[in-house]
């Protein structure tokens, strides 16, 4: 395949940055998308320019680090795929495609596609944890979860912390990423003593972090590459307004 | 077979003995060695500072649970947050012998699996400590709230896993690491919430400080800024993963490199079986000359799914038009008692030979199949997607079939890396000070790592084995301070600075990539599945002609003081290729055949692979002589007073 990217290049967090426009041609089908920027990348390097700087690990969609927005669409148009796992074959011959970082006030850029995400930690730092200090289990089987918390606990932690949610949201906002964590530790019976406190904590420090409020567009759970559902966005809610009724 | 002039290669040294070894009963060693050991008490324990470098399921929990018992932790990790080391990527499960099938599984039972399973070349006392803790880690893990998978009854599921008889792995649908990886990142957050644990990501350890014989700790360069520090402390623990990236094309993360072992290893560190590495039997197949990565599928596929090849030679026929009987099975008829689940290295082997033979299946004749339509048949289509439904769809984005439709495709691919730097049984290297865990280090697995062992050990490590050896060592600490202004600081610093240097001033025609993906090429074909004394000696040629190749001609774009990803790329390969040199020693010295090392010289008339326990029941821990020098081999015997070394067999 013969194609044309127009990436955004910004050198760095002062960097005003714009589009800038590349030839890619002879992609296999088969190469995945990052693959693809890695085959320009080689030429760019080769050819004395600055290669693409973007975020990616496993490139098997689990560790959550590739983010890009693709078409205007973060991490793309394949339903619940991240960009790692997006495939040239999901394109045509001819295609000019759009790379984007992630945008959102949380996420600042640090060059090129590459977007410091660590306010997400400190979410998780302000009680996305149930306290269990090693060496302080009782026996696994103590306490039997059903296996419906357990599955629907299981479904909101496989969040990946990509950002893709705030990315997507017109305000910038991380509440289904914060939702997701909620909903995972106040479904088995281990997390219900820090339930309260986990939900108010958290949702401070999603605000202090800079993260805009959600007004229930639904984008997030739209791009969401896991498919966290919107409607823990609503369990949230019920949470924060039961812990803020018992304090 | 011409033999190899070994002084050519390589020089012997000392043997090397594991001071810190308890003797005695096999079940009391682990208690025995807790209680010896020195304690800190709780007060001083705040003027200790433990650098750990990599987050992933060793480092986390390890950070996590210092932190917790009151010493002051430092932690690094490359990637932009601890939640995303490679651990997460683990699918199957993890081991446990809590024997709550009721199935005969005992600690004694997998301990026994894992001795025999790394085919009699890990240490008994390190194997039994972590078959006693696996149960501890299901408890610890429940408690934080990692979402196992359960029956209706509300108690943990189990499934069963290649290399072993009894039903002992614990799994959170195929993402078990990722869901055991988040308890330990939980932990450590809440821990760098209470300002227990400094957290640095984004920062790439490139080299160890060593003081009066101590490693009093790291030089750092931080990714976002290109800003180089040295920080100090008074241990340094390393849980910077293994060492697979060495064949470009592995099952690892991209990021994932040998560097913080490989610069410990240069300034002492013995370095322990790097030979052995794991083949992964179910990996989706390459698809062209872009592959950056494979990907894996996981093992646990083997439950139900069947692996065969047509019997013909270059049988073109779309699978759903092959007949049954013209069908072959090869491990059910190879191996009737374990079938489809013998351990990884036979797998792997098996389909490299029937690949060899011409039998193997999609382009270029490098796949097998991985069947579920019986499984489908029997189960019903509905719980085989329940229990695979994710990996399923995973090999479909990437190949673009429907493997509910047709068979999977599956080849071997790089997994793991049983080798790593030297530990004794307290998890210190031999530079006093400096501590590895997990994949870096070489002590429970031998020569090949069962299926479900990778996540059970680097929890073993950092949660409980760890925080109850480094005390005998923190006990003689504080340690005197170490200022900027030490010459083994200054010279350190210097070293790293002069590399960085190095790469951007070079200016060649080659990029990073293009030498990395040569030296795989040379690692797989020779250092690879089969091994042998005529590949290797040539290999060692090539991987030397490829290192002057390199630093003449490799191209680093941009500068020090900004994100430089290819910079960062460069001084992994660099050690990547030191690395592949001394894998080929390892490997030629060892003539013998055992776990994921085989060597074709050394097989049974059947093919399989024969080990020689009176030359070589030992771990080869090497000590480094310089970039051009002959690596010297320390040898350290291995005995076995309970597991008695067989002929492994899964027929």
């Amino acid at each position: 395949m013969n194609i044309k990217v127009r990436v955004w290049r910004q050198s760095g967090p002062q960097d005003k940055g714009r589009m800038v426009t590349y030839d890619v041609k002879d992609i296999s089908p088969d190469a995945s998308f990052l693959e693809m920027i890695d085959v320009l990348n080689e030429t760019l390097i080769l050819s004395g320019e600055d290669p693409i700087a973007f975020d990616h690990d496993c490139r098997e969609g689990i560790c959550g680090m590739c983010s890009m927005v693709v078409n205007g669409v973060a991490h793309g148009p394949e339903k619940a795929t991240t960009v790692c796992q997006l495939h040239m074959r999901k394109f045509n011959d001819g295609d000019t495609i759009d790379v984007e970082p992630w945008r959102a006030a949380a996420f600042p850029v640090i060059k090129d596609l590459v977007v410091d995400r660590s306010a997400f930690d400190k979410i998780i730092q302000a009680g996305g944890y149930i306290s269990a200090p090693t060496g302080t289990a009782p026996d696994a089987h103590a306490t039997p979860v059903p296996k419906r918390d357990a599955d629907a606990a299981f479904e909101a932690a496989t969040c990946i912390a990509c950002g893709a949610c705030v990315a997507a949201c017109p305000n910038g906002s991380s509440m289904l990423y914060t939702a997701a964590k909620i909903t995972h530790l106040g479904l088995l019976p281990q997390g219900q003593p820090e339930r309260d406190t986990r939900v108010v904590d958290m949702l401070q420090a999603q605000d202090d972090a800079g993260f805009g409020g959600c007004t229930n567009m639904g984008e997030c759970a739209e791009v969401c590459p896991k498919g966290i559902p919107l409607s823990l966005i609503g369990r949230l809610n019920s949470d924060y307004r039961k812990a803020l009724t018992r304090h | 077979m011409g033999e190899v002039n070994m002084t050519d290669f390589w020089a012997e040294g000392e043997p090397i003995v594991d001071k810190a070894a308890p003797d005695g009963p096999i079940e009391t060693r682990w208690e025995r060695r807790k209680f010896a050991a020195k304690l800190v008490n709780p007060a001083n324990r705040r003027k200790l500072t433990v650098i750990v470098v990599g987050t992933g399921l060793a480092g986390g929990s390890a950070a996590a649970t210092l932190a917790e018992q009151g010493y002051r932790v430092k932690t690094y990790c490359y990637q932009d947050s601890p939640r995303r080391a490679h651990s997460i990527a683990a699918q199957g499960g993890i081991n446990a012998a809590k024997n709550y099938r009721n199935d005969g599984d005992s600690v004694y039972r997998l301990f026994y699996d894992t001795v025999k399973g790394g085919d009699f070349r890990a240490r008994e006392s390190n194997v039994y400590r972590l078959a006693q803790e696996s149960v501890n880690i299901i408890d610890q893990a429940v408690a934080q709230g990692v979402p196992f998978a359960r029956e209706y009854g509300g108690l943990l599921d189990n499934r069963s896993f290649g290399g072993t008889q009894v039903s002992r792995t614990f799994y959170a649908r195929g993402q078990t690491g990722q869901q055991l990886l988040l308890g330990a990142y939980q932990a450590l957050e809440r821990q760098i919430g209470l300002g227990n644990v400094e957290m640095n990501a984004r920062h790439e350890m490139l080299d160890v400080i060593i003081v009066d014989g101590k490693a009093r700790g790291i030089v750092v360069r931080d990714m976002v800024t290109g800003e180089i520090t040295t920080e100090f402390a008074d241990a340094v623990v390393l849980a910077s993963g293994g060492y697979g990236n060495v064949f470009f094309l592995s099952t690892n993360a991209k990021g994932c490199n040998v560097t913080a072992a490989w610069r410990a290893h240069r300034k002492g560190a013995l370095f322990a079986n790097p030979c052995y590495t794991q083949i992964h039997p179910t990996c989706i197949p390459e698809s062209g000359s872009h592959q950056s990565k494979l990907t894996l599928m996981s093992e646990s596929l083997r439950n139900d799914g069947r692996v065969w090849v047509p019997k013909a030679q270059k049988d073109t026929r779309k699978a759903a038009d092959i007949p049954e009987d013209e069908r072959d099975y090869y491990l059910e008829r190879i191996y009737p008692s374990f079938g489809n689940l013998v351990p990884r290295d036979i797998a792997s082997r098996a389909a490299k030979n029937v690949c060899d033979q011409g039998r193997g299946v999609g382009p270029g004749g490098l796949g097998v199949y991985l069947d579920f339509a019986d499984a489908i048949q029997r189960l019903g289509r509905k719980a085989v997607e329940a229990k695979y439904g994710n990996l399923f769809e995973m090999y479909e984005r990437i190949t673009g079939e429907d493997p509910y439709e047709t068979p999977m495709r599956i080849y071997p691919a790089v997994h793991y890396t049983m080798g790593g730097l030297w530990v004794d049984y307290d998890l210190q290297s031999t530079i006093p000070g400096l501590f590895v865990i997990g994949e870096a280090n070489f002590s429970d697995h031998g020569a090949n790592r069962l299926g479900a062992s990778a996540l059970m050990q680097g929890l073993a490590d950092g949660y409980f084995v760890l925080p109850n050896t480094i005390n005998n060592y923190l006990a003689s600490g504080p340690f005197p301070a170490v200022t900027e202004t030490e010459p083994a600081v200054v010279e350190a610093r210097r070293q790293v600075e002069d590399q960085i240097q190095k790469f951007l001033s070079n200016d060649g025609d080659r990029t990073v990539d293009s030498f990395h993906r040569e030296l795989g090429h040379i690692m797989w074909e020779y250092c690879g599945m089969e091994r042998t004394e005529e590949g290797l000696t040539k290999a060692i040629g090539l991987i030397r002609a490829l290192k002057e190749e390199f630093w003449a001609r490799v191209k680093v774009p941009g500068k020090g003081e900004e994100l430089n990803q290819n910079l960062e790329k460069a001084g992994r390969v660099a050690d990547f290729i030191e690395l592949g040199e001394l894998m080929c020693i390892d490997a030629l010295h060892r003539r013998e055949s055992c776990g994921g090392h085989f060597r074709a010289e050394s097989q049974t008339p059947d093919g399989e692979a024969l080990r020689h326990d009176d030359e070589f029941s030992y771990a080869a821990a090497w000590e480094y002589f310089g970039a051009d020098g002959k690596p010297v081999l320390h040898k350290e015997d291995l005995n076995f007073e309970y597991v008695h070394p067989s002929t492994r067999s899964y027929k």
